[in-house]
């Protein structure tokens, strides 16, 4: 299996607070992948550095077949080679509908200007059905999504994701405040993803990652702590200590 | 293509009808081509006040839909007059110039018309020498290019360097505000060329035009009008497509954009520099109708007045932004102007050119309070849709993002 | 020297006359008898220099009634009395020589002595030599002055006279620098001059430069030769930096060397002095809108000899080459311009240093300004981040309340200690005030409390125009405030200026102390970082809000009083300094004081050092800062004192 993300020695520090502390991580292509860890143990910055939004201080971000380095690159630049975030809280375009949430997200040209004179084409629109019916908000297009409940803003917010056709996804806790019937939907969703990309799922609810029945990452301040199956790593004496157990 | 567009948005045609209907009935009832109802004067109140709802509708580009509030746009406005200044001020006293020396028995060489303009036109501020600024002055060409040229220049240059370093919200409005009083002073020099605190004079009488003001200013009133309502449709159209859905996406959650893969610095520079350059077509037409340019007129404070036309519009709504400029600024001239009647209480009468501005402020602030929809508002009462009610919750987290009052269904 | 001359010639009036009684000052006066009596400032002066080379103590007396116009003659003799207003029109006349009074007489009688001004100041001279040796103190100080005032060089003998007798050490030092300067000036000798000049070469007064200028003042020359005689400072080369073409002809023509040249306009009148039918020297009038065909009309009239030829560019070169060209001192001893000119050297490194000491001095002081005027930012804005667009104003409200305290007290020194907790009150009410109604509906609604702060100034700057007028309103400093601590010639600093420092000072102490270490501070800083947080353990967010915002204001109405006190109180005194503040908030860094101090102090330098480089022009300077500032912010977008991590993050 080829490697597709791989986070090797990196470090940060925010005001001497070791945030991440020579992390190292892998991910290869259709791959699923869950990171769980307590509060504090660099989940959210590791999302932060793999984006863009954080520099480390020191490590290498390495991506693809082409073996580019991301260190240098804005947030634009590396979504627009393949990386797909989902945020913690559903952030979609509120005061749009959502079928131009959809179009938003839509793999297309990114430019100011080509977007400027971009008309959605007949194979654009369809595409974008398609991806309602997937979320299951066929019916919803016309509407605000700011209108629609929490768990639906979640399933846009992963629409939106795969209409990027990311070949990696980064989900930051996509369970969080769902309905069982939900989650259910969302861990389809992930799974269903999973076949043709890679996809770090971070995420607190134990339930939810077994579901998801992969492979699981632990981290603990800033560094990997344990990596292997849930079970593997459950009975595994640090992780207790450090999570489990409290 | 255009077709839909069109019938997406009704209210452009709405608009564009009733900005032609306004345009004709003002020519109807001029001095200089109608029935002369409207005086001369007031009709170049009326085509000025055009202007100013073409900067508001560049205003709400770029701070209702892009999150951007910019305290700079009046800086561009005020640039655009100098730019198509040049040519009026130098064009106009070249010919009194050549008039005046043809009299003489020996016919002029050239370099003597150019000391005889450049002691006419620096006289006041010490000076006969042309600034470098003055170069293209002769060619209204040019001067025509450079009067979207060089605000469209400085917006890139500024909001190339505020963008790319990330400086967002009142950060940036204050960046924009301290652009604009350097600006202000800059032109406040005598050496910076422009005449320092004297401006250009006299740039109501078109060269070589012989057509009197009654006429010149219903001229004036079309070419607004006209610009109005290009400057309206183009508006409309940039923010009906996919672009508008990537700027308000930006104005109410600037990260996600990014996270998308938008570039979301090259798409503010490109809203901010269009905006500058519509800024700039709406001061190059305001100022031959005001006769008068100076750089008093670039103050940072002309700019925030901006902010509040289009805030008591309601932003986020081209019209409003028409409509907020419009009522403000006619208001505030029929206020100022002493027409309104003092309102006399016993002890005291309140003399409105004295409290106008303290009614201006205040009810400003009732409208950022309680009304953040502004005028606009008042369309959605008659249309019947009703506000979100989102707990609380604005539209995003930026501070540019639309209020939860703001929004509807 | 003058000594034993006077000496010598008391004896030898002594022998002239019988009787040394009748020796006095009557017999001199009475030979200058009629320049006396019409007085003018050409005649006058042999009068007075016999008068003064009398040296009989009388003298000075005689000459003080002469200058306070007290001097009369007696119509019937001639003679002339000192004279005094006795009852009705007479007068009581005194002799100057006996002292004695000589009778009462009627003004009819007698003519009044008015010097004129220019005689006046001759007599003041005069009287310098008298006054130098005058045992009143007073009146040698007021001599040392006159002669400081208008240096002569008959003054400088009866100086160096003085100054041996002199018992009071501090004019003792006085005399002698001022012998120094007048030996620059006027001494005879060379070397004694050259001695004076380096003795005062570290010396950074304005009185020395002032004497030392006139000895290196250069006029430029031109001449066939180098003349020998002229003491020459620098031989100048036509067609350099120093001496364009242009210069060095111009000076040729003035020395009526060379020809003048012919002016385009002198051409353009020339040629219409001489249209004949439509030409001008074979060229038609229509043509001559170029240079060279008026050049070739001109030539032709030239030849006709109507009009004086053409100089051209050749013409112009043989004479430049065939003349010297100079500069010349005034002064004709080169040593002492030499010495002069090093002295000048030294002393302008001495003054450029302190000027820079100066220099700083003043930007201490603006930054100072600037910090009491964002003081009351940095915590409204930069620890709350409430954007407030009124801040100028309550800096206006602070100054008027200053104004308005002084209309009830009169005493300006009490009313300035009343002004400041006035002030304070106020404000605070007032920024108590629009906290509750206004900013608490637009917390984290950044821009709309920016836009809704700035309809609140622009109301209460109207409100104040409507109260007090447009005109400035004066707030005046008490008395211990006016002047300035000077150091030097060069370095001095307005008392206002110090006492401004000092306040800035104890504001940030007492931010700091008000933060750091009392239980306001302690919650304010607690429902900054985390309101919800705060509310949860027992602070009530909405008080805390109010009694910050109240500080905020409360400190911009003090630094209203402050910036009053030397800045004209109008209604846009706040809008002056409102961007300027928020610049030095951000610039230095939201949410710390420190970084306001910071940014205080390089906005407060920059903007003296630009106005250095250009000192016609602080607008200039203005502009450059902020577009400096702009530029500044790319590289530091949070300020100098930048707080980091994640705290500071979007």
């Amino acid at each position: 299996m080829s490697t597709l993300l791989e986070v090797s020695g990196v470090s940060v520090t925010f005001d001497g607070f070791r945030a991440i502390n020579n992390l190292s991580f892998q991910i290869g292509n259709a791959e699923l992948r869950a990171v769980i860890g307590p509060n504090g143990a660099g989940k959210t910055t590791f999302m932060d550095i793999v984006t863009g939004k954080t520099r480390p201080n020191e490590g290498r971000v390495i991506w693809g077949e082409k073996s580019v380095s991301l260190l240098r690159k804005s947030e634009a630049k590396i979504a627009q080679m393949g990386i797909g975030r989902k945020f913690q809280k559903p952030t979609v375009f509120e005061d749009q509908t959502v079928q131009e949430n959809l179009l938003m997200a839509l793999k297309n040209k990114r430019g100011w200007f080509g977007v400027l004179f971009y008309r959605p084409s007949p194979t654009d629109l369809d595409g974008v059905e398609q991806l309602a019916f997937e979320i299951g908000l066929k019916d919803e297009l016309p509407r605000k999504s700011g209108e629609l409940s929490h768990g639906q803003k979640q399933w846009l917010e992963i629409g939106m994701l795969l209409a990027q056709e990311p070949r990696l996804l980064l989900v930051d806790e996509p369970a969080a405040g769902m309905t069982p019937h939900e989650r259910e939907h969302t861990t389809e969703l992930l799974v269903q993803a999973a076949k043709t990309r890679a996809v770090v799922v971070v995420e607190h609810d134990m339930e939810f990652v077994r579901r998801l029945n992969c492979k699981v990452t632990v981290l603990h301040e800033g560094s990997v702590l344990a990596e292997g199956s849930l079970d593997h790593v459950t009975s595994n004496q640090d992780v207790i200590d450090v999570y489990l157990g409290r | 293509m255009e077709r839909s567009f069109v019938a997406k948005n009704p209210s452009v045609l709405v608009f564009l009808a009733i900005l032609s209907l306004f345009t004709l009935s003002v020519t109807v009832l001029s001095e200089g081509f109608g029935i002369g109802v409207i005086s001369t004067s007031f009709v170049k109140t009326l085509g000025k006040t055009l202007c100013l709802c073409l900067i508001a509708v560049a205003m709400d580009l770029v701070w209702g839909f892009t999150g951007i509030l910019s305290l700079g746009h009046f800086a561009f406005f005020g640039l655009g007059g100098y730019m198509i200044g040049l040519w009026l001020m130098y064009e106009r006293t070249r010919l009194i110039v050549v008039e005046s020396l043809s009299q003489t028995e020996i016919p002029p060489t050239p370099s003597e018309i150019a000391d005889a303009i450049g002691n006419q036109i620096f006289g006041v501020v010490g000076s006969s020498e042309f600034p470098l600024i003055w170069a293209f002055s002769d060619s209204l060409f040019l001067q025509l290019a450079l009067v979207v040229l060089i605000p469209g220049l400085l917006a890139l240059v500024f909001g190339w360097l505020a963008f790319r370093s990330r400086v967002t919200g009142v950060y940036l409005s204050i960046l924009t505000q301290a652009m604009t009083l350097a600006l202000a002073l800059y032109l406040f020099q005598n050496d910076s060329g422009l005449r320092g605190n004297n401006g250009l004079s006299g740039l109501q009488n078109l060269p070589g035009v012989t057509a009197s003001q009654d006429v010149v200013s219903i001229w004036f009133l079309w070419a607004s009008a006209l610009a109005l309502g290009l400057g309206y449709m183009l508006a409309a159209w940039v923010v009906s497509g996919k672009f508008g859905s990537v700027i308000r996406g930006i104005r109410d959650n600037e990260a996600r954009v990014r996270f998308l893969g938008y570039s979301v610095e090259a798409y503010k520079l490109a809203v901010f520099a269009l905006t500058a350059c519509i800024a700039a077509i709406a001061g190059a037409l305001y100022y031959p109708q005001a006769g008068i340019i100076n750089p008093e007129e670039m103050a940072p404070i002309a700019s925030i007045y901006l902010a509040v036309w289009v805030a008591i519009g309601g932003r986020g709504r081209l019209y409003g932004a028409v409509i907020g400029a419009a009522f403000v600024s006619l208001l505030s001239t029929w206020f100022t102007g002493g027409q309104a009647p003092d309102i006399p209480l016993g002890v005291y009468t309140i003399k409105w050119v004295d409290w106008w501005q303290v009614l201006l402020g205040v009810s400003f602030v009732l409208v950022t309070l309680f009304a953040p929809q502004g005028i606009g508002g008042l369309f959605d009462l008659l249309a019947n849709r009703r506000p979100l009610d989102r707990h609380g919750a604005n539209l995003g987290p930026d501070d540019g993002a639309l209020r939860e009052k703001e929004a509807t269904e | 020297m003058l000594r034993l001359f006077l000496a010598g010639l008391a004896i030898l009036c002594a022998c002239l006359t019988a009787n040394a009684q009748e020796v006095g000052l009557q017999p001199i006066l009475q030979e200058h008898q009629e320049t006396i009596a019409k007085s003018s400032r050409k005649t006058i002066k042999p009068a007075i220099d016999a008068i003064a080379a009398s040296g009989l103590p009388q003298a000075q007396v005689m000459l003080e009634t002469w200058g306070a116009k007290d001097m009369w003659m007696r119509k019937s003799d001639g003679l002339f009395f000192s004279a005094e207003q006795a009852e009705g029109q007479s007068y009581v006349l005194t002799d100057f020589d006996t002292g004695k009074v000589v009778g009462t007489i009627k003004k009819s009688d007698l003519k009044q002595l008015k010097p004129n001004s220019g005689v006046r100041a001759m007599i003041g001279t005069a009287l310098v030599q008298f006054q130098l040796t005058d045992p009143d103190r007073k009146k040698r100080l007021a001599a040392l002055q006159s002669i400081q005032r208008d240096p002569e060089g008959a003054l400088l003998e009866p100086l160096r006279a003085s100054i041996e007798d002199e018992a009071d050490a501090d004019l003792r030092a006085r005399k002698q620098r001022l012998e120094r300067l007048l030996t620059i000036g006027y001494d005879t000798d060379t070397a004694a001059r050259v001695a004076a000049i380096e003795d005062m070469s570290d010396d950074l007064s304005v009185d020395v430069r002032a004497a030392l200028n006139p000895l290196v003042v250069t006029s430029r020359k031109a001449a066939a030769d180098l003349p020998l005689n002229v003491n020459v400072a620098v031989i100048l080369e036509p067609g350099s930096d120093s001496l364009s073409r242009d210069e060095a002809y111009d000076l040729l023509v003035a020395s009526d060397l060379a020809a003048p040249p012919v002016s385009p306009d002198n051409i353009r009148t020339a040629l219409a002095g001489n249209i004949d039918g439509g030409r001008v020297g074979g060229v038609p009038v229509a043509q001559l809108n170029t240079t060279t065909a008026r050049a070739r009309a001109y030539a032709t009239l030239a030849e006709a000899g109507i009009v004086p030829a053409l100089v051209t560019e050749a013409d112009i070169d043989t004479a430049l080459g065939a003349h010297t060209f100079f500069e010349t001192y005034a002064e004709a001893s080169p040593e002492v311009t030499a010495a002069a000119e090093k002295a000048l050297e030294q002393i302008e490194l001495k003054v450029g240093l302190n000027q820079s000491l100066d220099l700083m001095l003043d930007a201490i002081s603006l930054a100072s300004i600037y910090f009491l005027a964002a003081i009351g930012l940095a915590i409204t804005f930069g620890v709350m981040g409430v954007i407030n667009m009124a801040h100028g104003e309550f800096i206006m409200m602070g100054a008027y309340t200053g104004y308005v305290v002084q209309q009830f007290i009169p005493d300006h020194t009490l009313s300035i200690i009343v002004a400041i907790p006035m002030a304070f009150a106020v404000t605070f009410a007032m920024g108590v005030a629009m906290e509750r109604l206004v900013i608490r509906w637009l917390y984290s609604r950044p821009l709309e409390t920016l836009l809704a702060t700035f309809g609140i100034s622009i109301a209460l700057q109207q409100l104040a125009k409507n109260i007090f007028g447009t005109q400035a309103r004066p707030l005046t400093a008490p008395g211990w405030l006016d002047g300035a601590w000077v150091l030097n010639d060069v370095v001095s600093i307005s008392y206002i200026r110090i006492a401004i420092f000092v306040l800035a000072l104890i504001f940030l102490g007492l931010f700091l102390y008000i933060m750091k270490r009392t239980r306001l501070g302690l919650e304010m800083r607690a429902v900054t970082q985390n309101p919800r947080m705060a509310g949860s353990i027992g602070i009530n967010p909405g008080r805390v809000n109010m009694l910050t915002f109240g500080l905020g204001s409360g400190i911009a109405g003090i630094a209203g009083v402050a910036i009053g006190l030397f800045a004209k109180v109008t209604s846009d005194l706040g809008s002056d300094y409102i961007v300027q503040s928020f610049m030095t908030v951000v610039v230095g860094g939201v949410g710390n004081i420190w970084g306001a101090l910071a940014g205080a102090g390089m906005i407060g330098f920059l903007q003296k050092g630009i106005e250095w480089m250009n000192p016609s022009n602080t607008l200039a300077a203005q502009t450059y800062m902020i577009v400096f500032i702009i530029i500044f912010i790319q590289f530091r977008p949070r300020g100098i004192v930048a707080l980091k991590g994640r705290a500071a993050g979007d």
